[in-house]
């Protein structure tokens, strides 16, 4: 007969392009309460989300100016990847106890989701972008720039479709993220940072993270480096803590907590302007 | 240089412009204003007043109601007794035609505006007449048309009004603040409670009776009088939907601060400190206009006010003397004299606050250059100056001091300017000057900053986003972006 | 010869120039200092007659007009020159013997300067002969414009060799020059080689002195002083007509060039029906009542 021993999975972080430990030393024990499967994840300190940042900050720059139509390449390969690894979201939704038929539609939505977006990349600035016609003699026109780095609190409770759906927009708008994986279920998060290290993805854009909300929330909200937080805690000191901490450099606060991922009407272009900052710009016409 | 002075005693005289003073015989200001409330003037519960006075005479103009926590109580009720009943449900084109009207009454009562705004606030009347209340009125006349094609301006999703929106503004641009405010939240459909700065109320309670006139229905916009307590009861009023604040950075955060709790909406339009860019390839001449519109526009008190100055090395010595004499040909003195150039400091406060600024200036080292003029002995008064020898560190290149206060540096390449101007908290505004296209592309994209005077600077409309990133603000005014701060997007899910 | 650096080195944004000028404009100049300007704006005038029908008669009439602007105000100043043609140089220098008035006279082809550099020479010295002060000279735009720029250099180097120390202004003709930087290039070109005075326009093309026009060689002028010490004189030509718009060119001078130049000098008015204005101005601002011009001699 032959045995082989499974081979039992270390769940890291992803900062910077790279699969890393929590410089805590720190874990999280996860259970899967049907098969007594344990699982271990990172517990992320502040430390890792302030290297996250730094990473972020330093990828921001670069990605800034990726055009959008190399944006949304590197999105849409982001969808071919996880459509190639689709088993393995599904079978690791139904470990996390969604039933099968939910799971393998929220791994199509989250495909979906990605294409959608990816095909938003040179498109929203065209819809939110504008010439003012100003009653001076001056070419004025305005359109939307990323706002910067983008801490985010992914939803506690769709683990891989609002991962994505919180994500993406920002991203695809030329913004740097640091996600907190959902707390409770961190896994498809986690593994989805593999399928992002083979699409292409400049190293810093996207950084996972797996821990606490009510111990990273406070930092994820007050480093000055950070220029913007999207927050879907349901939890009100979580929101409250956020929302004060934001005044200490006028961070922009996004609270998705009751937007329905499944629902086709949560993917817009305005979620995209959300992390946006618009510019505008004037010149005389002469001669 | 001796036979320069030579030829100036020999020529006949030199030729001094007499007093061209606006006259003020048809405007009226009463000794007493009260609150603003339900379509009223009412007596102000908290019985108490404070004075508006000319900042360049020191002369009370009129005494203002102070509202307490009961006034704006009833304001903040008018508003929301008015969303209600009326405005959220009146046909949206007849909001518009109440905007086209307020636009109308501004311009016919420009004058008598202009100089009151010039009394108040000590700005030239030059300006108060030519930029100000025309701004104002523009403004009105660019939301009144948006009131009844908002689905225009939100494709594909639905805009709803908010409610009640609590609004403060600030003392540099009194009436054009007010417009800035009042005119897209009433087009998009919400009811508003605006609190005017403590030194500058009379323009916008000059509003309230044009809006009175104009028979907008009773409490859409109330006007409360008062002082920073007076807008704080207005941030934390339970029945105010959303805040917008124009002001300090460090009022904009204790705003968010103490709204941390609940779900009001808010925007912000803080503080600055824009970097003008001059490299040396620009049309020096106008670039030197520029850099005195930047800074010397309604005495520097601008939050885009372009305080950095960069020139690049090839040309800075050029443009500082080019500056020395242009800032020469400055006219200081009476607001109301239509060529005076610089006006009154706003206030002693604002005053003491530049004057701080110019001793910590001096005490770091820098090499400080003042216009000469004669200082009126009355009132408040800032001559225009520079600093040179000064770098990123100092505090006069970190702080916004909100005065005529520029301060210069030097640079040699485009890479070293963008990262310096991008040194800051601030992100309001930026100027770049250079006769190459590409390089304004270049440049203009990298400053992180929500506008970018290109071979021009301090230009406003009201077709045109205003707004900062970074510690300069949250969202924009002006334009189909100043639409989004009054609204919420609906049918999302 | 002139340096192609230095004249290609000075960009002038239309759109800032305008603006500049509608600042300007906008002083408001009242009472006393009104006053001053307008006597001022008298002094300066080149008095200026350049038909080809002029007659020796018309040409007496304009110097007497020049020394008697208004009898019945007895302390007005005179004009500072009578322009002319050069056929009417002797006349007109003759009735200004017993003045202090310029006589001035065009040359060099005008007002197309579409001949050659040695015909140019030879009317400059004949105008000079004939008594002429002040000479008005045209550059050749096509040169200017198909970029021989040492051409036009030249052409104004020698041209105030034949001068000598007689006044050279020299005429930009900047409605042919299309832009603004154009202005500024021909204005340090002109100054360069040699111009005592640069000057807008012939007055006989469409477009004559506009005020972004002025600001711009003011500028020009300004920057050249500023580098060697040396003042220019400035002249607008064509279209001033009415004393408001005089002021506001007497502001933009003091408010560019300083109060130095506010004199005849440095600066001048080629206009021909000004000076009623401004003694239309002038009488209304010590009467207190508006004038009509049929009580000013037509000149």
């Amino acid at each position: 007969m032959n045995t082989s021993l499974d081979i039992k999975k270390t769940y890291k972080l992803y900062i910077d392009g790279k699969f890393s430990r929590t410089e805590s030393g720190r874990y999280i024990q996860w259970v899967d309460s049907k098969n007594n499967q344990t699982i271990n994840f990172c517990h992320a300190s502040r430390k890792d989300f302030r290297n996250a940042v730094q990473a972020s900050r330093n990828a921001f720059n670069n990605w800034n100016n990726f055009s959008g139509y190399n944006r949304g390449q590197i999105l849409y390969r982001i969808a071919e990847m996880l459509d190639s690894r689709k088993e393995q979201f599904i079978s690791e939704l139904i470990l996390q106890g969604k039933s099968k038929k939910k799971s393998i539609q929220e791994v199509k939505q989250s495909i979906d989701r990605l294409v959608y977006y990816a095909g938003w990349s040179d498109k929203f600035q065209q819809i939110f972008s504008r010439v003012n016609p100003v009653s001076t003699p001056y070419y004025n026109f305005s359109s939307p720039e990323p706002t910067g780095v983008v801490s985010v609190i992914a939803p506690k409770n769709s683990y891989l479709l609002g991962f994505i759906s919180v994500i993406v927009p920002a991203v695809v708008g030329g913004n740097t993220v640091v996600v907190l994986a959902s707390e409770d279920n961190p896994l498809c998060a986690i593994s989805f940072s593999e399928v992002l290290h083979s699409s292409d993805v400049p190293n810093g854009v996207i950084n996972i993270l797996s821990g606490y909300c009510n111990e990273l929330a406070g930092h994820f909200s007050s480093h000055m480096d950070v220029n913007a937080v999207i927050n879907c805690s349901s939890d009100l000191k979580d929101s409250e803590l956020i929302r004060k901490n934001s005044s200490l450099n006028v961070k922009r606060v996004f609270d998705y907590e009751s937007i329905d991922w499944t629902h086709v009407d949560s993917q817009d272009p305005y979620l995209i302007m959300d992390c946006q900052e618009v510019k505008t710009t004037w010149h005389p016409i002469g001669y | 240089m001796s036979e320069n002075s030579k030829a100036k005693k020999n020529s006949s005289m030199s030729w001094k412009y007499s007093n061209a003073l606006e006259s003020i015989e048809h405007i009226s200001i009463s000794p007493v204003y009260k609150l603003f409330i339900g379509g009223k003037f009412v007596n102000p519960i908290s019985k108490k007043y404070f004075h508006s006075s000319n900042p360049a005479n020191e002369k009370k103009l009129a005494k203002i109601a102070l509202a307490g926590k009961s006034d704006v109580n009833k304001a903040v009720l008018a508003a929301k007794s008015a969303y209600d009943n009326i405005w959220e449900k009146i046909d949206p084109k007849e909001r518009g035609k109440y905007l086209f009207r307020i636009a109308r009454l501004i311009q016919e009562k420009s004058r008598e505006l202009a100089i009151i705004e010039s009394l108040d606030g000590g700005k030239p009347i030059r300006e108060s007449r030519d930029i100000d209340i025309p701004l104002a009125a523009a403004h009105f006349f660019y939301y009144a048309g948006w009131a009844d094609k908002l689905d225009y301006a939100f494709p594909g999703r639905k805009a709803s009004s908010i409610g009640v929106a609590g609004q403060i503004i600030p003392w540099n641009f009194p009436l054009l603040m007010a417009a800035w405010k009042i005119a897209p939240a009433l087009a998009s459909g919400n009811t508003v409670v605006l609190k005017p700065a403590e030194s500058t109320p009379l323009t916008a309670l000059k509003l309230a009776e044009i809006i009175q006139e104009a028979d907008l229905p009773a409490g859409v916009v109330n006007i409360i009088t008062g002082d920073g307590t007076t807008g704080e009861l207005l941030v934390n009023n339970p029945n105010v939907d959303k805040i917008a604040f124009t002001g300090s950075t460090k009022v904009g955060k204790m705003i968010i601060n103490s709204l941390a709790a609940t779900k009001k909406k808010y925007s912000l339009e803080l503080g600055g400190k824009a970097a003008n860019i001059i490299c040396e390839d620009a049309a020096i001449d106008q670039a030197v206009e520029g850099i005195i519109n930047s800074i010397f526009f309604n005495q520097g008190h601008v939050c885009c006010a372009g305080s950095r100055l960069y020139v690049q090395e090839s040309i800075s010595n050029q443009i500082i003397s080019k500056l020395h004499s242009r800032m020469d040909h400055l006219i200081l003195g009476d607001p109301l004299d239509k060529n005076t150039d610089i006006g009154a400091i706003n206030s002693k406060a604002q005053l003491k606050r530049i004057k701080m600024y110019l001793d910590i200036g001096k005490k770091d080292g820098g090499e400080i250059y003042q216009s000469k003029h004669s200082i009126p002995k009355k009132g408040y008064w800032c001559a225009p100056t520079l600093f040179t020898d000064i770098s990123q560190s100092h505090r006069i290149v970190q702080e916004e001091i909100f005065g005529p206060v520029l301060a210069i540096q030097s640079f040699r390449t485009i890479d070293e300017v963008i990262a310096k101007a991008n040194n800051s908290p601030y992100g309001l505004s930026g100027g770049v000057w250079t006769d190459k296209g590409s390089k304004i592309f270049q440049v203009s994209k990298k400053i992180r900053a929500g506008v970018i005077w290109a071979n021009t600077f301090n230009k406003f409309d009201p077709t045109s986003p205003f707004g900062g990133y970074k510690e300069s603000g949250i969202g924009r005014e002006g334009g189909l972006e100043g639409l989004s701060p009054y609204v919420n997007i609906v049918n999302r899910n | 010869m002139i340096n192609p650096i230095m004249v290609y080195n000075n960009r002038i944004d239309q759109v800032g120039c305008s603006e500049r000028v509608n600042r300007i404009f906008s002083r408001s100049i009242k009472t006393e200092s009104k006053i001053w300007a307008l006597y001022k704006i008298l002094s300066m005038i080149d008095l200026t007659t350049l038909e080809g029908s002029d007659s020796p008669g018309k040409v007496k009439q304009l110097c007497y007009k020049a020394s008697h602007l208004h009898d019945q105000y007895p302390k007005l100043p005179q004009v500072a020159a009578i322009c002319v043609y050069p056929s009417m140089v002797s006349i007109a220098h003759k009735s200004l013997k017993s003045t202090n008035i310029k006589t001035a006279s065009v040359a060099t082809g005008f007002p197309s300067g579409m001949t050659n550099c040695k015909a140019k020479l030879d009317e400059v010295r004949y105008v000079i002969d004939e008594g002429a002060e002040e000479v008005d000279m045209v550059i050749s735009r096509g040169h200017f414009l198909s970029g021989e720029l040492n051409y036009v250099s030249d052409e104004i180097a020698q041209v105030k060799t034949a001068c000598g120390k007689v006044k050279l202004k020299v005429i930009l003709e900047t409605g042919e020059l299309n832009t603004l930087d154009n202005v500024r290039m021909a204005s340090d070109l002109a100054m360069e080689s040699g111009a005592d005075f640069i000057k807008t326009s012939t007055g006989k093309i469409s477009e004559s002195a506009t005020p972004t026009v002025v600001l711009t060689m003011l500028e020009a002028i300004r920057d050249y002083y500023n580098k060697t010490g040396k003042k220019i004189g400035m002249k607008p030509a064509g279209g001033i007509s009415k004393s408001k718009l005089a002021i506001q060119y007497l502001v933009m001078v003091k408010e560019t060039l300083g109060n130095d130049w506010l004199t005849p000098n440095l600066f001048r008015f080629g206009a021909s029906s000004l000076a009623n204005d401004v003694l239309m101005q002038i009488i209304k601002q010590n009467k207190g009542n508006y004038q009509s011009s049929n009580y000013f001699s037509l000149d």
